[in-house]
């Protein structure tokens, strides 16, 4: 007996030391791959607390003496800080009304039957072929002959028809699942159509506006094309506009470019960190179903 | 019940407009556009087909079109490729799991103009990170945006940035997937690569069909990583960055709609063509 369970147990031995080398190759693959997401961000964070001519010269060395002249060039040179503000403002009212206008009608086609609500549908999916491309000539002309053309609304409008679409399948995916009942016990309770909205829908589908309101935020804020046709005045203009318009213009001032990009992706990272869980729940709600 | 119709109308109403105003009316005008000559917005000249036949004529589009369709094909073996293997090793871990799911997917979350921004300082020829590495080996400097590496040069950040994005796609889909089936494997005595070849990847190969279409109508849209990086220049002239060409800076409105048109069948085309090509029976478990 005796020697067979050793050679059992050298066995096991083996497959037990293949088996971690093997787990161990998975965890060094596995990280360099998050080097090469983690690292560029730190290296850019770390040079926009250098001057210039130390990015240039010494691109790797860790910033110990903290230089923030590149942060205050960024609020006096090029006004970073309205930049900002604008972003939030237009990517912020379009998140509102992409959730206001995109709920009603999202509630209107997951629980209301009528005629023509399939061909609503198959617009819907048709829609989203339409590439900013393919709009950007004709809603320019309007925007210029309703002088909305470099104002807030000449982004905010357009973002949010264009991210309509999207919210309104992925929230009329969502309210489809809340049972009946609720809407029959609320309709015993005598209420409209209108209460049955605010009342019962929107608390219940919390989860999928929460989800829908981070895309459509993040589409907006990062959304360059449209930005830059619609609202490149410097006193419109959004955060990604001005990054467009610093490489252009200031593309050998490199602490200024690191300091811009890190105000660009630090507050987002930051938020990120706190909702990445809600962020991928959101995605595979949506998204495949999309 | 009682009064719908006034309802389904009202609520309806707000964002059928937005979207006929903002979406539909200008998809049709540029449809219009591009049988006309303009100059301008208000000179405007109906001639037919010939912008159309100009698109054959036109070797710069062709060149565009061939650029992006390079980056669509190092986008679909590299982005979709690398999520699909991290995908894979991350599900067979135990720990860590949610940390590399966190920092695989942050790039998705930054703009692709900050990006885009960030690789021009890597690229730069004298100060540049990568020169920086070669550097300190002592091999000579390279020239990162020359003719000859500038469409890989702007590709590596346009896979880049979308890798996390896929890799959350099919980190779901394989969670959906029994684990009786694994069970059976395992008492099969299949080992982990055979696994993942004939099990994993079969299952999920819907996803996976969903994950390409996505990358070919996304790359259709690539526009900030080519202009922030080279404007097109070097070869890396793709159709969005054309298109602004044309219509935005030569004001060329309608050859400029004839081309965003283009882009619009030539990526149902392609999406259609993928979709034929990975035709597969739906599984459902």
């Amino acid at each position: 007996m005796q020697p067979t369970i050793s050679a059992e147990r050298n066995v096991q031995r083996g497959e037990f030391r293949r088996f971690r080398i093997g787990k161990a190759l998975i965890y060094f693959v596995l990280s360099a791959w998050a080097m090469t997401t983690i690292y560029p961000l730190f290296w850019i964070v770390n040079n926009s607390f250098k001057v210039s001519r130390d990015v240039m010269n010494n691109s790797f060395g860790i910033a110990w003496n903290v230089d923030l002249v590149n942060y205050t060039n960024a609020f006096d040179r090029i006004n970073i800080g309205k930049s900002y503000i604008n972003s939030l403002i237009m990517s912020g009212s379009t998140v509102l009304l992409v959730l206001i206008f995109g709920g009603l009608a999202a509630y209107v086609l997951s629980r209301f039957t009528f005629a023509g609500k399939r061909a609503i549908y198959s617009l819907l999916y048709a829609t989203l072929l339409i590439p900013t491309f393919a709009t950007v000539v004709p809603v320019y002309e309007l925007l210029i002959k309703t002088t909305m053309v470099n104002t807030y609304w000449g982004l905010i409008f357009p973002h949010t028809a264009g991210n309509l679409t999207f919210a309104i399948l992925v929230m009329a995916g969502y309210m489809s699942t809340i049972p009946k009942e609720l809407e029959e016990a609320s309709f015993i309770d005598g209420a409209n159509r209108m209460q049955m909205f605010t009342k019962v829908f929107m608390p219940i589908s919390r989860p999928v506006f929460a989800s829908a309101s981070i895309f459509v935020f993040l589409w907006s804020y990062n959304d360059l094309f449209s930005a830059f046709i619609f609202v490149n005045k410097e006193n419109v203009r959004p955060i990604v506009a001005l990054l467009n318009e610093i490489s252009s213009q200031y593309g050998t001032d490199f602490g200024l470019m690191a300091a811009a990009v890190s105000l660009t992706v630090i507050p987002v990272l930051i938020i990120y960190l706190f909702i990445s869980k809600f962020i991928q729940k959101g995605l595979t709600e949506g998204a495949v179903k999309g | 019940m009682k009064g719908d119709r006034k309802y389904i109308f009202m609520f309806l109403l707000p964002s059928a407009v937005l979207m006929a105003v903002f979406l539909y009316y200008p998809f049709f005008k540029s449809l219009y556009l591009s049988f006309y000559r303009t100059k301008g917005f208000f000179d405007k000249k109906f001639i037919g087909w010939d912008n159309y036949s100009r698109l054959f004529s036109d070797k710069l589009l062709g060149a565009a079109t061939l650029h992006t369709l390079e980056i669509m094909l190092f986008v679909i073996i590299f982005q979709v490729g690398i999520a699909l293997v991290l995908a894979v090793l991350v599900e067979s871990i135990g720990r860590l799991q949610n940390f590399y799911r966190s920092v695989f997917f942050f790039p998705v979350v930054i703009s692709g103009t900050a990006i885009s921004l960030l690789f021009v300082l890597f690229y730069n020829y004298n100060f540049g990170l990568l020169n920086g590495i070669l550097a300190n080996f002592g091999i000579e400097k390279v020239l990162w945006l020359s003719e000859s590496n500038a469409l890989a040069a702007v590709s590596i950040p346009t896979v880049w940035h979308y890798v996390g994005f896929y890799f959350i796609l099919f980190l779901t889909a394989m969670s959906k997937i029994p684990s009786d089936y694994y069970e059976a494997a395992k008492l099969e005595g299949i080992n982990a690569f055979k696994r993942t070849t004939m099990l994993t990847i079969p299952l999920i190969m819907s996803d996976i069909k969903v994950v390409i279409t996505l990358a070919i109508t996304g790359t259709l849209k690539v526009f900030e990583f080519v202009w922030v990086i080279t404007s097109g220049q070097n070869g890396t002239e793709v159709l969005g960055t054309y298109m602004y060409k044309k219509a935005m800076v030569d004001q060329n409105f309608g050859y400029g709609s004839t081309i965003a048109i283009y882009m619009v069948v030539f990526g149902v085309l392609l999406a259609l063509l993928a979709n034929r090509l990975l035709k597969r029976e739906e599984i459902t478990y």
